[in-house]
């Protein structure tokens, strides 16, 4: 069967791209691959010259295609970023030890500097503590609160503007359908949004919104990239795998059904106001934030107290006691210099701080 | 009707599916319905009952929801025949031959 790409009309077609249904050979999907890309973030203004930007990096597929493509997109387009690695180790062992060996080979692959931040270092808990004190029901919920305040607070310590993550459309729609199920209005707004930045706090963005997971793997496969495919030991995530396999359903019937734009919520819908924890100051709608009231039940033995009733254990158990260890606040990151791979060392002179803090 | 050589091999967490095997290289008959030639839907669906219980103990036959949908792959695993997208191949009806090499690529794990 002759079967010619349909941009250069020489080669043999050895991809059909989901978005458009065109057969494409390998280098035309290459070169389309990245230039939508990099049309992607010229178009949505991503950058400016000379920001820091840090790619969040877990080892696997999307942000290890991520990584590649940030780096040959700075260089081919002259975009005059200093690009960085930021990867988070949840302290979970046979899992996040071995994807960060991944991430370890793609700094040396991409000659980019590594930024490790432990929830061990930041928290006093690493996810394999935390799964043996409240068990595998609700530890996807402190992990996933820890994840997004620990890349904030280790790019305060990069000293970036920037934080890019591997988030692509077929995740983006996951979380859409997730969050309409769950009426979270709110996020339904925020979820789709390619850029957002919180008070104070760095810009995130998703350079991949538009990119089908399919291109992303395919990519990674004739490109040989090294990325880690296990999943989490401590994670059916069932909720979203229901998501994913309704989603991968629809694309069979429609592919377009993956590609969506924001929700718009009326101007008369009230919604919760961004504020600032005052515990430990990062970006909270309530008094205190998410990660807070998570690490105070841990440290007071109350597991449950950021999962549920909160107001109600609160009544029960009264306030958190004086010498309960917080987060160090978030004012108070120091920015590492040159020397980025300190993160198993839990740091004593902030333990201490805290203590102080606390009145 | 003749045996044929096919190269099949597991990536991107399938590998997971069958006891870490990234690799297996076996023979089939040219022709499992006769008198049709072998397809990717004869081996797709032989899977489920002969060659995966020798090479995986019986561990996708439990769970073989994790593999197919309906007679096909599941949505969200990519299929490359001799690296090429097997949308471009007939999928299911794809006349399978001697030496090919085919590629299975979960996009459901990790990320």
């Amino acid at each position: 069967m002759v079967r010619p790409c349909v941009i250069c009309d020489k080669e043999r077609a050895v991809v059909k791209r989901p978005k458009t249904g065109q057969k494409v050979c390998r280098e035309c999907f290459y070169y389309v691959f990245e230039t939508e890309i990099h049309n992607t973030i010229i178009d949505n203004k991503l950058f400016k010259k000379s920001d820091k930007v840090a790619i969040a990096a877990s080892g696997g597929k999307d942000s290890t295609v991520l990584a590649h493509v940030m780096k040959l997109l700075n260089e081919r387009y002259q975009y005059g970023l200093e690009l960085f690695l930021l990867s988070i180790d949840e302290g979970i062992t046979g899992y996040r030890d071995d994807s960060l060996e991944t991430v370890k080979r793609n700094q040396q692959q991409y000659e980019l500097p590594l930024k490790i931040v432990s929830y061990s270092e930041l928290y006093g808990w690493s996810m394999d503590q935390i799964v043996k004190e409240v068990g595998l029901k609700n530890n996807c919920t402190f992990c996933g609160v820890f994840r997004r305040q620990a890349l904030d607070r280790g790019a305060v310590m990069l000293d970036v503007d920037h934080i890019v993550t591997g988030h692509n459309a077929d995740d983006i729609a996951e979380t859409v359908l997730m969050n309409i199920l769950r009426g979270d209005i709110a996020r339904l707004q925020r979820c789709t949004e390619i850029c957002t930045t919180g008070e104070g706090c760095i810009r995130r963005s998703k350079p991949f919104k538009y990119t089908y997971e399919k291109e992303i793997v395919m990519y990674a496969y004739f490109k040989k990239l090294d990325y880690f495919s296990t999943e989490c030991i401590y994670s059916p995530n069932a909720y979203r795998g229901h998501a994913r396999t309704f989603l991968k359903d629809l694309e069979v019937i429609r592919p377009s059904a993956i590609i969506g734009e924001a929700f718009e919520v009326k101007k008369e819908v009230k919604l919760p106001i961004q504020g600032v924890c005052k515990r430990c100051g990062y970006m909270s709608s309530n008094e205190l934030c998410k990660a807070c009231v998570l690490l105070e039940g841990l440290n007071r033995g109350l597991p449950k107290l950021g999962i549920g009733k909160t107001q109600r254990m609160r009544k029960v158990h009264g306030d958190m006691p004086r010498d309960t260890a917080i987060i160090p606040h978030f004012n108070r990151i120091q920015i590492s210099n040159g020397n980025y791979d300190d993160s198993n060392k839990p740091n004593e002179e902030l333990q201490k701080n805290n203590k102080i803090d606390q009145g | 009707m003749s045996l044929i050589k096919v190269k099949l091999s597991f990536s991107g967490g399938m590998e997971l599916l069958f006891n870490n095997i990234k690799q297996k290289h076996i023979e089939i008959s040219s022709s499992i319905n006769p008198p049709n030639a072998t397809t990717m839907k004869d081996l797709v669906c032989k899977f489920n009952f002969t060659i995966l219980i020798k090479i995986s103990d019986n561990l996708l036959k439990e769970r073989p929801e994790l593999f197919m949908s309906g007679d096909t792959v599941r949505p969200g695993i990519l299929v490359l025949i001799n690296e090429t997208d097997w949308e471009l191949e007939g999928e299911l009806e794809y006349e399978i031959k001697d030496g090919d090499d085919i590629v299975f690529i979960s996009t459901l794990h990790g990320g």
